[in-house]
């Protein structure tokens, strides 16, 4: 019962931060709907038993990426958003789209009865048990994505690095 | 006890809301942070799984993506900064340069 | 001690026509860079070994042993249907050989002289031994598709010799005029093939003559035999001009003479008659057939007789004269006298080819000139020439003992025989014939001299004389074109005894099984009608004797009135001038309509529209394709995810719909 109402609850918050970030104007008051959002996530996670996964989620993503955000806008001095013309075919295709496909998911999901009642703190996600398969099954993948982190990072650097004038020497075939 | 269904539910909410903020959005920052919706309502559905079958594996994908969104978060938003350094502009319609 | 080089002869039959080709193939690869010399030598020797080979086969047959075979390939292995290159020797082919190889290797030492000065010799020698290639393996054949070979090879050698001086626009039309005309009497040619496999399941000659002897006449004029010898018909009249396909000879006349000697006059229109006299066993089981060739030959000989009196061009009066006499040819095939026809042929390809050599000597002697108008009193600047001419002229108009005489007379005699009205036609031609003859040797030698000599190589045969000789007078030809036409002269004179006593048609008789009975019963029935056969003779030759003497009226003794009866009969001479106006009915009837629907609808229609239109609107339906997927680049971030979006959910309701199911 009372993980009933912890996951309404904490859901609650989820959809309307969800909604809040469409219905803004503004991007910083979207990005602080997202943080919310991800807070409340975080809290679903814990519900679920995932604590390393709620840690991470609130240090790396919470904390690290949404600060990258805020940085950003406040970077560029973003102000809010303009109207404009924008396409016919996002709106007409698109949306119509977008939620044909959740209906059909959300009804496929209620018809099915066989879905069993996950107990609170179902599954213990202790450090140590991830630690052991993040570095015994999934070591691969792992030293890939660090890979992938350090490509980024460098990529980052070069995209936004302000453009430099390349200084020519003299040439030497031409007069 | 909540089904699982409802976790599903939820994570479907999210990502709905992710790509609508996709379509309807002009800024790019914007855009950007729906993207970022989407996956964690997907992180949320790997997590929910991971607990119906008992197996780890789910909570350690969600590491992955989360790394993954990390990295395209800072590589989206220098590409970002490098399209308002040309264009002084964030409105995501303004920057057509590839129509036909 | 001479059985063996015949049978080495025989074995090696194969080299008869292949030794022609071998000179055709060197003269034509390498004679560009050789000497005239060189090419002469080479086309030569090429076509006389041939001579010598059948000489040699001629010399050592004997008609017990008679006939031999010769396999040189296999060819065509389909199922039980078979074809090989087989070569065949009888009396039949024994005879065309010799006529072939003997009068082509005379025509070819006449074109040494001739060609001389053109400068494609090469070229001329070369198509002269293709020729030679063709016609031998048309003669020699056992098969009737080996010997299609050789017809389309003689029609494909035809066109290029025709058209030899192809700069000129007349005479490549007229090139592709003979070849036309011919392809038309190919198809009935290949339609007979196609009933003969049908009916025979083979195009051997003996194959399909045993099976052919198995068949009982169709006396009721219609069935597989008929078919096929009306459709071998057609093809004989499309090579050897006859009606309604003859059009194509006259203008053939375009070529350089030797040409006109050779394959117009003695060999390539031959093989019709040779090919009729060889399915000999075909038309005896079909009359209908028989009486169809017959009356095409006998209205083909009056007919082209006479345009043959109104013409003025020496050699377009050859040209129908050959028509004529082919038309007797057919007529002795049609009455069932085959030996009689080929016997005719022989002596024909004697006497027709020494009156184009000497109308070519007399070309040449007075620079290029054709028309007999401005010719007259050659016989004291060409005396050899002349003479030569006129023993040619006493032969074909029947005078004894030329051998003329003896081969038409048979036919004649023949031809009464099954019908007097055939030989009424016959002696009607005859008169008209030695009219015409008599008329262009009175023209061109008798009397003074109408024409300006050496007239610079414009006209019909330049080949470049002014430069040589520069004479300011007409001048007889060297000895190298008068040497065949001496030769030849002598066979005109002594080709007919061979018909003595009927020994040629005796010598033939086991090539035409059926007419052998026919000829025992003969020989006795001889002796009984021989006053009659004398009377006929007498008839014959007095028509003739009548002819010369009109000829002599008209164009030695009162040369005025020809002009005079001809403006008299104003539009009748006219239109046998310009031979009945044929010439302009084909081109409305048939030219015109097959020209303009090909434009029309070949062209347009089923060209431009169909083909081009294909390609052109499948280009331009892709065009318009792309025109309109182009929009989905719009250059638009959201535009985008609204398609993926909308993709997406598609895939998702897919999947439902498959979860579902």
């Amino acid at each position: 019962m009372l993980h009933l109402i912890l996951f309404l609850f904490f859901g609650a918050i989820c959809v309307a931060g969800a909604v809040n970030l469409l219905v803004q104007s503004h991007p910083i008051n979207s990005a602080l709907s997202l943080i919310a959002v991800m807070a409340s996530l975080a809290a679903e996670y814990l519900l679920l038993g995932a604590e390393f996964v709620a840690a991470v989620q609130v240090i790396v993503y919470a904390g690290a990426i949404m600060v990258l955000f805020v940085i950003t806008i406040m970077l560029l001095n973003a102000g809010a958003e303009e109207r404009s013309k924008g396409s016919r075919v996002a709106i007409l295709l698109g949306i119509p789209g977008v939620v044909i496909g959740g209906v059909l998911v959300a009804w496929t999901l209620l018809n099915r009865s066989n879905m069993q009642a996950v107990p609170i703190g179902a599954l213990k996600g202790d450090p140590r048990d991830i630690a052991r398969l993040l570095f015994h099954d999934f070591l691969l993948p792992f030293e890939v994505t660090s890979v992938l982190i350090l490509i980024a990072i460098m990529g980052a650097v070069v995209l936004a690095s302000r453009p430099q004038a390349v200084a020519r020497g003299p040439r030497k075939d031409e007069g | 006890m909540v089904p699982l269904s409802y976790y599903l539910l939820l994570s479907g909410i999210l990502f709905v809301c992710g790509v609508l903020g996709f379509l309807i959005k002009r800024n790019i920052i914007t855009i950007f942070m729906s993207i970022e919706l989407m996956l964690n309502g997907v992180n949320l559905s790997f997590v929910a799984f991971a607990a119906h079958w008992h197996a780890l594996s789910g909570q350690v994908f969600v590491f992955f993506v989360m790394v993954v969104a990390a990295a395209e978060a800072a590589v989206g938003l220098a590409i970002i900064i490098a399209v308002y350094r040309t264009r002084e502009t964030l409105n995501v319609d303004r920057v057509n340069l590839l129509k036909l | 001690m001479t059985p063996n080089p015949y049978l080495w002869l025989v074995g090696h039959l194969w080299l008869v026509p292949l030794l022609p080709l071998a000179g055709a193939a060197i003269n034509g690869f390498f004679g560009r860079r050789s000497s005239k010399i060189a090419i002469s030598t080479i086309a030569l020797v090429f076509c006389g070994s041939a001579f010598l080979m059948a000489l040699g086969l001629a010399a050592g047959s004997s008609s017990a042993s008679a006939p031999y075979y010769c396999d040189f390939a296999h060819w065509i292995r389909s199922g039980s249907f078979q074809v090989d290159f087989s070569f065949y020797l009888d009396q039949l082919s024994l005879v065309m050989l010799l006529v072939v190889t003997g009068v082509g290797f005379l025509i070819h030492i006449y074109s040494v002289g001739y060609m001389w000065d053109d400068d494609g010799y090469y070229r001329f020698m070369s198509y002269m031994n293709l020729f030679m290639f063709f016609m031998l393996t048309l003669v020699l054949a056992k098969d009737y598709l080996v010997m299609f070979i050789g017809w389309e090879g003689v029609g494909l050698a035809s066109y290029l010799l025709i058209g030899y001086w192809f700069t000129k626009d007349s005479a490549a039309a007229a090139g592709k005029k003979a070849f036309i005309v011919n392809r038309i009497g190919d198809f009935g040619f290949l339609i007979a093939l196609f009933l003969m496999i049908k009916h025979f399941g083979s195009l051997d000659f003996t194959q399909v003559f045993a099976a052919v002897q198995t068949l009982s006449p169709e006396t009721g004029g219609a069935g597989p035999l008929t078919a096929i010898g009306l459709l071998l018909m057609v093809g004989a009249a499309g090579k050897s001009a006859q009606i309604p396909l003859y059009v194509w000879l006259p203008d053939a006349m375009e070529g350089p003479t030797p040409v006109s000697a050779l394959i117009h006059a003695a060999t390539m229109v031959t093989a019709g008659v040779y090919m009729v006299a060889r399915s000999s066993v075909i038309f005896e089981r079909a009359p209908m057939a028989m009486m169809v060739i017959a009356i095409i030959g006998t209205l083909t000989a009056l007919f082209a007789a006479t345009i043959g009196i109104a013409q003025t061009d020496i050699k377009k009066v050859l040209a129908y004269s050959t028509i004529s006499q082919l038309g007797y040819m057919f007529m002795a095939c049609g009455v069932g006298a085959f030996s009689a026809g080929i016997f005719h042929l022989m002596t024909h390809a004697f006497f027709k080819g020494l009156l184009f050599l000497a109308a070519g000597s007399v070309i040449h002697g007075i620079g290029g000139e054709q028309d007999m108008r401005k010719m007259g009193g050659l016989r004291l600047y060409m005396p050899w020439t002349f003479l030569t001419m006129g023993i040619a002229t006493l032969a074909i108009a029947g005078i004894p003992p030329f051998a003329g005489f003896w081969s038409k007379d048979e036919i004649l005699w023949k031809a009464f025989g099954a019908s007097w009205v055939y030989w009424l036609i016959g002696v009607v031609t005859a008169f008209i014939t030695s009219f015409y003859m008599f008329r262009l040797m009175y023209m061109t030698f008798g009397g003074e001299y109408r024409g300006t000599v050496v007239q610079e190589a414009h006209g019909h045969d330049a080949h470049g004389h002014g430069q040589g000789h520069g004479h300011g007078e007409p001048h007889e030809s060297p000895w190298v074109m008068l040497g065949p036409l001496v030769i030849l002269a002598v066979l005109s004179v002594v080709g007919g005894f061979l018909g003595y006593r009927n020994w040629f048609e005796h010598f033939l008789a086991p090539v035409f099984q059926g007419p052998a009975m026919k000829v025992v019963e003969e020989t006795s029935r001889e002796a009984a009608d021989s006053t009659l056969e004398h009377l006929l003779m007498f008839v014959s030759v007095s028509v003739a004797g009548l002819g010369w003497l009109l000829a002599y009226l008209l164009y030695s003794r009162r040369p005025q009135l020809p002009a005079r009866i001809a403006a008299s009969l104003g539009g009748l001479y006219r239109a046998v001038a310009n031979k009945y106006y044929i010439d302009e009915l084909y081109a409305v009837l048939f030219v015109k309509p097959v020209v303009d629907g090909s434009t029309t609808i070949l062209w347009h229609g089923v060209d431009q529209e169909v083909i081009d239109a294909t390609v052109n609107n499948s280009a331009s339906a892709a065009r318009h394709v792309s025109d309109t997927v182009r929009h989905m680049q719009s250059g638009n971030l959201r535009s985008y995810a609204g398609w993926v979006a909308a993709g997406g959910a598609v895939v998702i309701a897919y999947m439902v719909w498959m979860g579902v199911r």
